[in-house]
């Protein structure tokens, strides 16, 4: 066992980092605060190439390994984390079952636009009535002539009004239940497709949340995805992948609430020295690098087992909800570190706070990860 | 059009340390990057390729470990990169490296435009692209904030220091670049950069380049450095600018008072 990245993840790891820091930083808190889901950024992160890592040069990516990508969604994260939500919804959620289940004709047509960085993605599964509980589906979609009809809506969804291409589910036959299910690539400006309220959230304001609406959406049959039945199959692979982003999100986002800490220990005197010195303050610290670096190994190994095409759902599950967890820990720390001051907005502790608690609710709630954990052991 | 960018890698700091004892520059521990007006040269290369097709091949002369700076610059979009490396080439003064560089661009063979940044940041000197260009006899341009070609020639904004003159020169020409607004350096693509980790740099000896064993290294060096120094910070003026002139004659005498100079 190695602990060494190669040196492609080390130049994507770099890239990424200075991307952050250049392009990323000198306006994040003020896109937080103004709620902005800055096009022009997410344009110029997609054409940097992030949107294609990890996917073969065939299809417009750059070829490189998946732990490349979690690379540079978690350098991402740990200054912008709706930007590194937009780059893991773009790959894991909308390009990644293209790539999986699509036909020659939808990778070059969809996952090709996405991969060179012209195209944003989205995901749709989550309904007002079926979020946990995935099958409960009330989109459906009928089958008339060469195409299939679809009514419903779609809610949460990351990237949601500002997306080119949509992977979507809907019922395709109700009585089937699970294996009822179906799933579509829809583009933007279908006729009957169209966008509800933008979500006012606790945070992440710096990515896009919007319901899809679906009325009479007319989608050429050859935009089904995969075989007809097979939509849940793909919905349960797709996000055991994009646990392993929404993992590396929250691990940027750890990471930079223990830096802001150790630094603001270090600046702030209370009884004539700095509180870094006082040991209730530095185990915190110890504490925050022990779970950061516990979870940073978790969340590398499941993108290590994907890549090799090994089994990864239950280590995906493990890094997911473990990363989350230690990301609400640690910022929550981090804010006490920072006493009064870390609970106003003139610091970014806070920010990171409310932002990391997301991180334990989407593409599967930590619940649901121990389900996964759990069943996956008590088999 | 065959374009010639000439980099160089140059710790990443605009405050270089200078080794008292002997007068050179403490390069320990400092992390190496493009120096970054050849970074705006590569741009304005980048450019013209976009916008009429060309190639171009970046060239440097440096040590070995120069070719991480040279694969920066394939990242950006150049085509081929050139080390011109030779135990011969060390203590080379800007004579003997503008030299080796004329020597190289000799042997690419028929270039159009030549790029250089208009001086690098850890010598300052800003001799080495117009001595290059000396070397192989074609005309130049410095201080170029921004260019276009029409057929053989090249119109370039020149800059001064009150204003901009506009130059048309036929090509072949050496033009050094400033950072200007127009030559902002791309960000690399992923694709790039990796591309550019896979790349094989080319490292040409002095043999290679046909060069006058003399006429390079410090042989080839007649500058001698004796003394190399941080100039004192000079204290920035004030402006006295009272309404009436008779107000400032006197605000300036109670300085000058103040001062003890009057």
């Amino acid at each position: 066992m190695e602990f060494e990245l190669t040196e492609d993840q080390e130049t994507i790891q770099q890239m990424a980092k200075e991307f952050a820091e250049q392009k990323l930083a000198p306006t994040v808190e003020e896109r937080e605060e103004q709620h902005v889901f800055d096009r022009g950024l997410v344009n110029e992160m997609c054409e940097a190439g992030f949107n294609g890592i990890c996917f073969p040069e065939a299809y417009g990516g750059a070829g490189g390994d998946y732990l490349s990508y979690i690379l540079a969604v978690e350098e991402l994260s740990k200054v912008d984390d709706g930007m590194g939500i937009t780059l893991s919804v773009n790959v894991s959620l909308c390009a990644g079952p293209i790539m999986a289940y699509g036909t020659e004709e939808q990778k070059q047509k969809y996952l090709r636009p996405i991969a060179e960085g012209a195209h944003v993605g989205a995901f749709g599964l989550t309904e007002p009535n079926a979020g946990t509980d995935a099958a409960a589906q009330q989109t459906v979609a009928k089958p008339e002539g060469d195409y299939y009809i679809l009514n419903g809506n779609k809610i949460f969804i990351t990237n949601g009004s500002e997306a080119d291409t949509y992977v979507v589910f809907a019922m395709t036959d109700k009585t089937k239940g699970l294996r009822g299910i179906s799933a579509f690539i829809l583009e933007k400006g279908m006729p009957g497709f169209s966008f509800g309220k933008r979500e006012s959230k606790m945070g992440g304001h710096t990515s896009i949340t919007t319901e899809l609406v679906f009325k009479d959406v007319k989608v050429p049959k050859e935009n089904l995805l995969g075989k007809v039945g097979e939509g849940f199959k793909i919905a349960m692979t797709t996000l055991d992948a994009g646990r392993i982003g929404v993992a590396a999100q929250a691990l940027g986002i750890a990471d930079a609430a223990m830096n802001y800490a150790i630094k603001y220990s270090k600046e702030r005197v209370q009884f004539g020295k700095p509180i870094s010195s006082f040991q209730a303050i530095a185990f915190k610290i110890a504490d925050m690098a022990m779970k950061i670096d516990a979870a940073r190994f978790l969340v590398y190994r499941a993108a290590c087992l994907k890549n090799a095409g090994k089994p990864f759902s239950k280590e995906a599950a493990m890094a997911k909800a473990y990363a989350s967890d230690v990301a609400m820990e640690v910022t929550t720390d981090a804010v006490q570190v920072y006493g009064g001051y870390g609970y106003t907005t003139d610091y970014p502790v806070e920010r990171l706070m409310r932002n990391a608690k997301i991180t334990q609710i989407y593409e599967g709630t930590n619940e649901v990860q121990r389900m996964v954990i759990s069943g996956a052991l008590l088999r | 059009m065959e374009i010639v960018v000439c980099i160089k890698q140059v710790p990443d700091t605009t405050e270089v340390k200078i080794d008292p004892v002997t007068n050179t520059l403490i390069r320990q521990g400092v992390p190496s990057i493009v120096n970054p007006f050849d970074k705006n040269a590569l741009e304005a290369a980048l450019q013209l390729k976009d916008k009429y097709g060309a190639r171009v091949t970046v060239i440097s002369m440096g040590p070995p470990q120069a070719k991480a700076a040279l694969k920066e610059c394939l990242s950006m979009g150049a085509d081929t990169a050139i080390l011109v490396s030779d135990r011969a080439f060390g203590g080379a003064d800007t004579l003997a490296t503008s030299y080796t560089l004329a020597a190289c661009i000799r042997k690419i063979g028929k270039v159009d435009v030549i790029f250089c940044g208009k001086q690098a940041i850890d010598g300052d000197t800003a001799q080495v692209g117009p001595e290059t260009e000396e070397h192989l006899g074609i005309p130049q341009v410095t201080y170029v904030s921004n260019l276009d070609i029409k057929g053989d020639t090249a119109i370039v904004d020149r800059e001064c220091e009150d204003g901009y003159e506009v130059i048309e020169v036929k090509m072949p020409v050496l033009m050094s670049v400033i950072k200007s607004a127009a030559f902002e350096p791309r960000f690399p693509t992923i694709k790039g950069k990796m591309k550019a980790n896979r790349a094989e740099i080319a490292v040409w000896s002095a043999a290679d380049v046909k060069a006058d064993e003399k006429r390079i290294g410090l042989t080839g060096s007649p500058t001698k450095v004796s003394k190399i120094f941080s100039p004192p910070r000079r204290v920035q003026g004030i402006l006295i600018a009272e309404p009436t002139a008779k107000e400032s004659v006197t605000v300036l005498l109670d300085k000058l008072a103040e001062a003890k100079i009057v």
